[in-house]
């Protein structure tokens, strides 16, 4: 079966690929991930705040005793040799760059103008075939409207295109009011591609200690059914490559997500879950599938169910919701 | 050959940049002020960097200056070149190798920071009495004057201990030469390998102990060869001052510094010399030139060559002129006629004399002392030697420097300032945790590097871990720079805290018309109002330049929180007008962006953005003509405290304890304890208060608190009655003391601010959790309230000790805390355990300290914590060293038991004048309960009284021991330091008795006071200093080695994961009969994280399988019991959960992630091994004999 797809103008001999995770951080993981065939490796994000964070923080626990007492001048060898900033990421992308044949797609997570470009260009310069923006950020500041943002991140999108010469996939959230247009507006500034969606961490609240506690829940199959919707709608408004991360775990999952129109499929949880090898079990369960029903290749399934050729167009808008309100009964 | 670079560096780095270079084996141990060397050496090892031969040096941390010199000895006799470093007390460990190395003529040259021996006191600071200690072990003894000289000197001696196989001891001044920062010409590797004859080398070799060519070395002689064989050597010892002198004339040749044996300095006609040696000569050499210059005929003779004495290079160099000479000493050696040096320049005059006939004239010699413990040997001391020597029969034995108000021995000194007016001479008052003393060493290498002048850099530390004060003494001028003195008279000022302006007198020292600039948090306009009268007299008398900036607001408005280091930097620059000021802050960012760069980009733009404002919030302040304000400086202690604090103590803490005359102190060393109630500090900016209605009273606050800072107290409602209006009272909640009124009380002036009692909290305000029970405020609004609430609190009544249900954690915070507000750091994870050993038993306790930072916040002057309770009574506290501490302790059980047994011998004498009843419940009293110990006070108090009314000599015998009837409770606490390294062979030892002494560790697993190196206590993976990659080796199990004696009580605690197993642990270990040990987790700076978090980090550890919670207690075995209790549940993590938090290990990761990944599944697996053999005890069960009986204490 011919599973070939173009993503992000890479040619890849099948969609299949992990989602940005910290499967990357083990070197062995990453050689299982191509030994199971993956069609690239996207890399997890480089996340400016953390490293501002650790710089700041990790500086000042060394820093800030010295030479405050005439016996210990520091209280830690000589940290000259410490890299701190983006050099522990930019190493491990090295890496991985120089370990596997499949492309690499690096991951970046910004904050500041100045810094999305500076490590834009690190990531580039290392050796990345592609890169993924990461425009993951809550906005809580009341003054700051919607179209600001929006247009902020259009910028981003703009100026990082600009420098680069590698194609440049921008990572969503769903909670644009208007996604459909700010799709629009980042494939007018050059992004190549779309990857839906982010999954936010969602605090939770531990009743008892009154804290805000910390939960890492990993995707299923459920999360899926959103990114099916706008997979379905963008595929059919925008030229640029489209991705889906989330909800991908078993080959009917992806199946779904390519006939709504994916170019490629990102799968996180389910190699957390499953362990890396269960890239090429999806692979092989999506190619066995196509053949039992003798498509020709995967490129005659995708957008088979999109937006604009799906037999029922209406379903993937408000109407579904409706309908499932109506046809929904209380047991009796 | 290269051109030879000026560097600006310190004395340390500059020898063991020229050690480093010469030689292959490094044998280290870290000890202040020499550590340095040591961790230089193994930085440049781990980093791959080359001696002049291509190889890197091997460099070994030994467990003590004692293996490291076995280690050095071993080394040198396989034919490695071999160099140590040391000072003080490390000094001394090595004598015995330093004996045999000399006595097997082994080239070897080490090199010493000279450094105080402790006696009445500990001193960290420099004088000579270690290498005078050394003079006679036959190794030559070179001393050195300054930075260049050091570096100079470390090749020299290496250069001649090769020509000569005489070991030699190069040695330079503690601090005032290893920590001064100055410009030196680099000796490049190419003078090194012209300086170190290789064919020297390959004989070294060719004696080396080897198989391949067998001989012995380390036999035993006897009578009747001993003393000729060891005769065999002075050749060597002839011939080594020319040696010596030889290497010197090649140096000068070679680099064109000359240097002699004894080095004249002085009018060729002199009939005033003094003879010294060290750093001091450079101050009589600049003001040898300021008297000449000014009419006198004076000179120097310096010593270089101490050892061995040559008589004819000393004859050689001395000018005839000579009529009075007067030889200082830098160490004191009570009870001989002179102290070393003047005997031996006696000697070598009278030999002189005795080879030249009668007719050589000979000065007329004097001795005198100065500068022990690094006391200021300045112009002013100089001249009042001089000025003595020009008396008719100048006094002999005297000493300059101090007011000796008993013997009289001290010469009169008046101020003398001589130093040239166009040199810049800056002071700067800052805190450690400002950054001043980084942002000034930074200043120098700036003005050093990137102009002609010179540059000189000097720093004095207070002795305070917490809110410590620096002082900077920086001098810049395009003269050389020889004063080795402290500023006397500044032209510039920094002030960088404005609190100091009521603390001290910051301007003393400013001469006219110099410029003060202060960071103040009030505006040019308005800063005025705000300063005491002293200061504003000071400003309009010396007619100086005000200037201010607020530095906290532009280091907050640029992400710098509290470093404002860079600011006040740029500020000097701008005032001082040493270089350009658009230039200097270019310097100042090149300087920033080599800090910062390597390590990321973030901290470089916001020191930037910070330099960039600086200018803008500069401002000088228009000095109005009279003084205006309406306060004055506080005085330094409350007018209530003490005599011997109002009149001493108090003069310390102003910093002008210099001016104390000897008759204000004790002869012995002995001081009164509870000190540092006087000293009230104010170092933090919030201090927590109490929300009483949140409370739910659990005392943990007042548990975890480093510095006893926040108290719990349950009283009668009626102590309330005149308790301040703002004193806060709630009803006492469980039912132990129902009826009682109960309260949290902070003290703010003692408080450091480091908010662990808040994070330890667990009560949280129902409708807003971010608020607990205890929330922090800023102190300046609340100081004055809460101070005299506190006064009030501590005025209530102390809960009754035998009304105490329950002795866990909780009630354990009922007792009356007898250590408080050490100079600790803010956050020190080693003080709760002791505030909690003094709850519990502070009253009958002795405690045996090992050096270490425990010893400096538990005994470092001016103030001391360990405080007495209302009857008096509280911890006795010494320390004797770093590596006896245990079988100092032990001296303290057997002394203890012999002054009971003897008391009891004496009682049952006396027992028919005493009464048997009074007599036999003294013997035979249980002494467990308080109410145990307060019944045999009372019984000994009776005693006392019939014991007054007999008039038989046993009587007043017994009368001086009684107190012995009531137990004491004998702990020996110190540090990983002590306990895994150099102490061990100790406390093993004392485990082995098995008397009944209680060893308490607190196991920071880091050398802690000496800034952080490895010990055995050090975990698999943490960074350190001596293991800069990590340690890749795992942390010692001293529990399983002190469970491997069967009879000893071993726990291991952490308060922060369980505080009542914590609690359970110290009273099972002081009720155990035989020998206990607890080691203690203690959180340290030295760990890389905020410790406020150390609780919640304690539990991370304790559930990551990092250490576990137990206690093994012997006598279980008696019951068919394991011995060992887990009380710690098997961990539910990984040793990452904890690692990750840490930067001793996050470094490891950002330096080499790969090794990390494997020192961390390492370091996994040793916990989870390490666990696997707690729990195995804990299930086994020992058989026993049938015979065996329980087995008896050796103590009564």
């Amino acid at each position: 079966m011919d599973l070939s797809t173009n993503y992000l103008g890479l040619d890849l001999p099948h969609p299949f690929m992990p989602g940005a995770s910290p499967l990357v951080d083990d070197l062995d993981t990453v050689r299982r991930l191509e030994d199971a065939d993956a069609a690239a490796i996207v890399m997890n994000s480089l996340f400016e705040e953390q490293v501002v964070y650790e710089e700041v923080s990790v500086i000042s626990y060394m820093d800030t005793p010295a030479f405050s007492s005439a016996e210990a001048l520091s209280y830690f060898p000589d940290s000259d040799s410490v890299s701190l900033g983006p050099d522990a990421y930019l190493n491990k992308l090295l890496k991985i760059v120089e370990a596997v044949d499949v492309p690499v797609i690096g991951s970046l997570n910004g904050t500041t103008k100045g810094r999305w470009l500076e490590y834009a260009g690190l990531i580039q310069e290392i050796g990345a075939d592609a890169l993924e923006l990461n425009i993951y950020a809550l906005r809580t500041d009341p003054t700051e409207t919607g179209a600001e943002i929006e247009a902020r991140t259009v910028d981003i999108v703009s100026e990082v295109k600009k420098s680069l010469t590698i194609p440049v996939a921008v990572k969503l959230s769903p909670y644009y009011t208007a996604l459909a247009n700010l799709a629009a507006s980042l494939e007018a500034v050059g992004a190549d591609g779309l990857v839906l969606f982010n999954r936010f961490y969602q605090p939770d609240i531990d009743l008892e200690e009154l804290e805000v506690a910390r939960v890492l829940r990993l995707s299923d199959s459920s999360d899926l059914l959103l990114r099916l919707r706008w997979l379905a709608i963008l595929s059919s408004q925008i030229e640029a490559s489209l991705a889906v991360s989330g909800g991908v775990h078993t080959p009917f999952d992806a199946l779904k997500a390519i006939m709504a129109g994916a170019d490629a499929v990102q799968m996180t949880s389910a190699l957390l879950k499953n362990g890396p090898e269960y890239l090429s079990i999806v692979k092989q369960g999506v190619a066995t599938w196509l053949a039992e029903h003798d498509y020709e290749s995967l490129a005659q399934a995708r957008g088979s169910m999109n937006h604009q050729r799906c037999p029922d167009p209406a379903a993937f808008e408000r109407a579904n919701y409706m309908e499932i309100l109506q046809s929904w009964k209380a047991e009796p | 050959m290269n051109p030879r670079r000026k560097i600006t560096i310190d004395g340390n780095e500059a020898v063991a940049s020229v050690a480093y270079r010469t030689n292959e084996v490094i044998a280290i141990y870290p000890i202040t002020p020499a550590s340095p060397m040591g961790e230089l050496s193994d930085t440049w090892s781990t980093q791959g960097q080359a001696n002049i031969w291509g190889d890197i040096p091997q460099v070994v941390e030994m467990q003590s200056e004692g293996g490291a010199a076995g280690t050095a000895h071993g080394a040198l006799q396989t034919g490695s070149l071999t160099t140590t470093f040391t000072a003080s007390q490390g000094l001394l460990l090595k004598i015995p190798n330093l004996y045999k190395i000399a006595g097997e003529l082994t080239p070897f040259a080490m090199h010493v920071a000279a450094r105080t021996l402790a006696t009445h006191a500990l001193s960290i600071f420099c004088d000579h009495s270690d290498v005078m200690a050394a003079r006679q072990t036959g190794c030559a003894l070179l001393a050195s004057g300054s930075v260049q000289e050091a570096h100079d000197f470390a090749l020299i001696s290496q250069a001649a201990t090769l020509r000569s196989r005489i070991p030699f001891i190069h040695f330079f001044d503690g601090f005032r030469t290893s920590h001064e920062i100055t410009k030196i010409e680099e000796l490049t590797d190419d003078d090194l390998r012209a300086m170190i004859d290789e064919k020297l080398i390959d004989e070294h070799r060719l004696r080396a102990l080897t198989p391949d060519r067998p001989v012995i070395r380390g036999t035993a002689q006897n009578p009747d060869t001993f003393f000729q064989a060891r005769e065999a050597c002075n050749p060597f010892y002839r011939a080594c001052p020319e040696h010596v002198r030889q290497t010197m004339r090649q140096f000068a040749k070679l680099v064109g510094r000359s240097y002699k044996l004894f080095d004249y300095y002085g009018d060729p006609e002199a009939r005033r010399v003094v003879v010294l040696m060290g750093s001091g000569a450079e101050t009589a050499q600049e003001t040898v030139d300021w008297l000449n210059a000014h009419g006198e005929q004076v000179g120097i003779l310096r010593v270089r060559l101490y050892r061995p004495f040559s008589l004819e290079a000393f004859n050689e160099a001395l000018p005839a002129s000579v009529e009075h000479l007067a030889v200082l000493d830098r160490t004191k050696e009570p009870g001989a006629v002179g102290d070393p040096l003047y005997l031996d320049v006696v000697t070598a005059l009278q030999e002189i004399r005795d080879d030249e006939g009668p007719s050589r004239a000979i000065p007329r010699v004097v001795a005198g002392r100065y500068g022990l413990s690094s006391k200021e040997f300045n112009p002013s001391s100089v001249k009042a030697v001089f000025d003595e020597l020009a008396r008719d029969r100048p006094r002999n034995h005297f000493t300059v420097g101090i007011i000796d108000d008993v013997t009289h021995a001290s010469l009169p000194m008046n101020r003398l300032d001589i130093e040239p007016s166009g040199r810049v001479r800056a002071l700067f008052f800052g805190l450690g945790s400002d950054g001043t003393v980084s942002a000034n060493k930074n200043s120098i290498k700036i003005i050093g590097e990137e102009t002609d002048n010179y540059a000189q850099g000097y720093f004095v530390y207070d002795s305070k871990k917490s809110g410590a004060i620096t002082i900077s003494h920086l001098r810049f001028g395009n003269e050389p720079i020889y004063s080795t003195y402290l500023i006397q008279q500044a032209n510039f000022i920094a002030c960088h805290q404005f609190n100091f302006l009521e603390r001290f007198d910051v301007l003393e020292t400013a001469c006219s018309g110099a410029t003060f600039l202060l960071n103040s948090p009030y505006p040019a306009d308005e800063v005025w109002d705000h300063l005491p009268t002293e200061i504003q007299e000071t400003i309009i008398d010396k007619q100086l330049r005000f200037w201010v900036i607020d530095a906290y607001k532009v280091a907050k408005d640029s992400g710098m929180g509290g470093r404002i280091n860079t600011i006040m930097q740029t500020c000097f620059f701008a005032l001082s007008r040493v270089l350009e000021p658009t230039h200097a802050i270019e310097l100042i960012k090149d300087a920033v962006r080599k800090t910062y760069g390597k390590k990321g980009q973030v901290l470089v733009e916001k020191n930037f953005d910070a330099i960039d404002a600086t200018l803008a919030h500069l401002s000088e302040v228009e000095v109005p003509p009279a003084v205006t304000s309406s306060f004055s400086r506080p005085p330094i202690v409350s007018p209530e405290a003490p005599d011997f604090v109002q009149t001493v103590t108090a003069v310390m803490l102003a910093n002008k304890g210099d001016h104390l005359p000897v008759s204000v102190f004790p002869p012995d060393g002995t001081w009164p304890t509870g000190t540092t109630k006087w000293e009230k500090r104010n170092i933090a900016h919030e201090i927590p208060l109490w929300d009483m209605g949140t409370c739910i009273q659990c005392n943990q606050c007042a548990l975890v608190c480093p510095h006893a800072a926040i108290r719990a107290k349950v009283y009668d409602p009626a102590a309330l009655e005149n308790a301040p209006e703002s004193f806060l009272s709630t009803d006492y909640k469980a039912p132990d003391f129902r009826g009682l009124k109960y309260t949290i009380q902070v003290a703010p002036e003692d408080c450091t601010g480091c908010s662990l009692c808040v994070e330890v909290c667990p009560a949280k305000d129902k409708a807003n959790p971010r608020r607990k029970a205890i929330n922090m405020e800023p102190l300046q609004e609340v100081r004055a309230r809460e101070q005299e609430n506190f006064d009030f609190f501590l005025d209530l009544p102390e809960v009754d000790r035998t009304q105490i249900q329950r002795l866990d954690a909780k009630g354990s915070q009922w007792l009356e805390p007898l250590f408080e507000f050490s100079g600790a750091c803010a956050g020190c994870g080693e003080t709760p355990y002791l505030k909690l050993l003094t709850q519990l038993f502070g009253d009958r306790l002795l405690m045996a300290n090992a050096t270490g930072c425990s010893s400096i916040y538990g005994g470092n002057l001016p103030t001391t914590p360990y405080t007495t309770n209302r009857e008096g009574r509280g911890p006795a506290w010494a320390n004797s060293l770093f590596e006896d501490n245990a079988e100092f302790g032990l001296g303290f059980r057997v002394s203890v038991d012999s002054l009971s047994g003897r008391a009891r011998s004496l009682l049952q004498k006396l027992a028919s004048e005493l009464g048997d009843e009074l007599v036999s419940e003294l013997l035979e009293a249980e002494q467990i309960t308080e109410n145990d110990f307060i019944a045999q006070r009372a019984r000994v108090d009776i005693l006392n009284q019939k014991l007054a009314e007999l008039k038989v000599p046993d009587a007043q015998r017994l009368r001086v021991i009684s107190d012995y009837l009531v137990k004491k409770s004998i702990w020996l606490v110190g540090g990983d330091g002590w306990a895994y390294d150099i102490g061990y062979g100790g406390l093993d030892h004392v485990l082995s008795l098995n008397r009944d002494v209680n060893i308490l560790v607190l196991d920071t697993e880091v050398y802690s006071n000496t800034g952080g190196q490895q010990s055995k206590a050090t975990p698999l993976g943490a960074a350190a200093k001596y293991a800069a990659a990590g340690k890749s080796q795992p942390k010692k199990a001293l529990a399983l080695e002190a469970i491997s004696f069967h009879h000893a009580y071993v726990a291991k605690v952490a308060f922060g994961a369980n505080m009542n197993q914590t609690v359970q642990a110290l009273r099972e270990a002081e009720a155990y009969p035989g020998t206990s040990l607890v080691i203690a987790y203690s959180p340290c700076i030295a760990h890389g994280y905020d410790l406020s978090q150390q609780v919640v980090q304690q539990k991370r550890i304790v559930a990551g399988g990092g250490w576990s919670l137990f206690r093994h207690d012997p006598r279980r075995v008696l019951e068919g019991e394991p011995a060992l209790k887990l009380d710690s549940r098997a961990p539910t993590g990984k040793v990452q959960d904890y690692m990750k938090h840490e930067a001793r290990f996050r470094m490891v990761e950002k330096i080499d992630p790969d090794r990390y990944k494997k020192l961390q599944a390492l370091a996994q697996d040793q916990a989870v091994q390490r666990r696997a053999v707690y729990e195995h005890l804990a299930e086994m069960t020992l058989p026993r004999a049938e015979a065996s009986d329980e087995p008896e204490s050796t103590s009564p």
